[in-house]
């Protein structure tokens, strides 16, 4: 599983709260979380997700276990979030939905060029590699599925 | 030999595993997304709905249109397909799940991240996303990484005004917000056994703040006598003589009254330094300290006075409320001036019932103080409930005498 898009460069300890507010949970259209991702961090950020890849400190995703977070990145056309660790729940989540996370410490500049292949366990920043932990068997199949519905379909 | 996550899901530190849950719980928001993707997997029959909860908490009774509608459509989903139900009033879902449902040895898993707090009766209970949850709704089973564990070792009594509030806030400061991320908690020691049920399940619940898939005690005496008051029989749990990632030793005579600053949990000060502090609204529930123990602590204080601040009190469940009427507790605290909301998270999550406007200050008693979580532009300290009773009174910030 590969993915590349322009940087966008967060910095640790990012809470779901930030990534999604709680005055925005009530509602099953996914467009409204897309629409309000990181307002309380940045309003302009959500119309430049498109296309992008997350590149995040340490703790990605702490905090509440609200999977409209990682639905809004998903649906807001963010191509992966690569960060040093992540929260465990957000981190199961994101897969969940067939949202690439990959751990890896890389350097972030605004913009950078970022590339991944999950597969081969490598994260590029402007041309240099570096290492991404590997995951668990079960969760490459159910990235590569597109998420746990579309592998529990496939099984059933 | 096994760390307690070891003993329970049968397997060593950094295995992975499928295993049945012996309970599994949703609320009202949470809920309203494993609905959706249960429908999307095509699953119709629950094979285990007796043991699956939704619990009705976060946003109780509805605030709007909206809300009331996903509400109705999963009330009626509940019903239907025969998971038990907890509608709106009858309180917080970790905390109805400590009423006398989970027991010890359970696997317990639930949609919301606070599940940790059930850890306090020695079962494995931990927090899960939506989709998640409807897999184990389709399947009565999920995939866990068993954790390892880091031990936190308390030692001796609480004294003076010091309360469990303040025991987890000092270990999540020790640990910080990401120490433990992926890694069970064991509270051990003589200071650990010398908890009551409700502090242990205050100091459970904190788990998470630290980055914990759960924070577990073992079951004894104590835990038996708990669980023997809801009709529940449970036997004590032994530790083994087992390997820990590494120990945070606690000496529970050093704790003093403690204040997390806006805004991380982490950023632990004693309450003496930032005594003074202007406060706009207090809080005083939620699933850290919406317990009995915690109300009645409260009225302890307060009986008598007045609030010189607005201050929400939500009991956690229908069964605390209940039994603060019966003791007089709850008079002690309207007389004091205090609003009581019905059982939930009430303005934890910022969603109602006691958001924050720009600029103002809250002291809460909740877990988190994450910016804007109550209100845009709102800042929230965390303290103990005799912190936040003196503090009422006062109108700010203001260390306790009495816990």
């Amino acid at each position: 599983m590969q993915g590349a898009g322009p940087a966008i460069c967060l910095g640790s300890d990012i809470d779901t709260d930030v990534i999604i507010a709680g005055r925005y949970l009530r509602t099953k259209d996914r467009s409204v979380w897309a629409e309000h991702a990181f307002e309380d961090l940045d309003p302009a950020l959500a119309p430049r997700l498109s296309g992008s890849i997350i590149v995040a400190g340490r703790n990605m995703g702490c905090g509440s276990s609200r999977e409209q977070a990682v639905v809004a990145l998903r649906e807001a056309g963010v191509v992966g979030v690569v960060a040093e660790s992540f929260a465990r729940i957000f981190f199961r989540n994101a897969v969940n939905v067939g949202l690439p996370v990959i751990e890896a410490a890389v350097p972030c500049t605004e913009g950078a060029r970022v590339a991944f292949d999950l597969d081969a366990g490598w994260v590029e920043v402007d041309g240099e590699r570096y290492p991404a932990r590997p995951l668990s068997e079960k969760m490459v199949a159910i990235l590569r599925a597109g998420g746990l519905v579309p592998y529990w379909r496939s099984w059933r | 030999m096994s760390t307690l996550s070891e003993r329970i899901l049968g397997a060593p530190a950094g295995a992975y595993v499928d295993r049945e849950v012996d309970i599994a719980f949703a609320h009202d928001g949470t809920g309203v997304l494993a609905r959706e993707a249960l429908r999307e997997m095509g699953v119709e029959r629950l094979p285990h709905p007796e043991r699956l909860r939704l619990i009705f908490d976060h946003i109780v009774p509805a605030n709007t249109g909206t809300t009331a509608t996903l509400q109705a459509e999963l009330r009626g989903y509940a019903r239907s397909s025969g998971i038990g139900f907890s509608d709106a009033g009858g309180g917080i879902c970790h905390q109805v799940m400590s009423e006398g449902v989970v027991r010890p040895g359970m696997i317990v898993v639930g949609a919301d991240s606070h599940t940790c707090t059930l850890g306090a009766f020695g079962a494995f209970a931990t927090g899960m996303g939506a989709t998640d949850m409807a897999a184990v709704w389709a399947s009565g089973a999920t995939w866990f990484r068993v954790p390892e564990t880091i031990a936190v070792n308390l030692a001796g009594r609480l004294s003076g005004p010091a309360e469990p509030k303040d025991l987890a806030l000092a270990y999540v400061a020790r640990l910080g917000m990401e120490g433990a991320t992926y890694r069970a908690l064991e509270f051990v020691g003589d200071g650990a056994a010398g908890l009551s049920m409700d502090g242990r399940l205050t100091l459970s619940n904190m788990a998470v703040e630290t980055g914990a898939k759960t924070g577990m005690f073992y079951a004894d005496p104590a835990t038996v006598r708990y669980l023997a008051d809801y009709g529940l029989a449970a036997a004590s749990q032994t530790p083994e003589d087992c390997r820990y990632e590494r120990t945070v030793e606690i000496d529970l005579g050093d704790i003093v009254p403690l204040v997390a600053v806006p805004h991380r949990v982490d950023t632990v000060r004693e309450a003496e330094e930032v005594a003074g502090t202007h406060l706009d609204q207090v809080f005083v529930g939620t699933c850290t300290n919406g317990r009995y123990e915690d109300l009645a602590r409260f009225a302890r204080i307060v009986r008598g006075k007045k609030v010189a601040v607005r201050t929400v009190v939500v009991p956690a469940s229908r069964t605390v409320l209940a039994r603060a009427i019966a003791t007089g507790v709850l008079a002690d605290i309207v007389d004091a001036g205090c609003m009581v909301a019905p059982p939930g998270c009430g303005p934890c999550l910022g969603a109602h019932a006691g958001v924050l406007g720009e600029g103002e200050v809250c002291l809460s008693t909740a877990n988190r103080n994450f910016r804007n979580r109550m209100g845009v532009g709102g800042e929230i300290y965390l303290s103990s409930v005799a912190t936040a009773a003196a503090s009422a009174i006062a109108g700010e910030i203001t260390v306790p005498e009495v816990a």
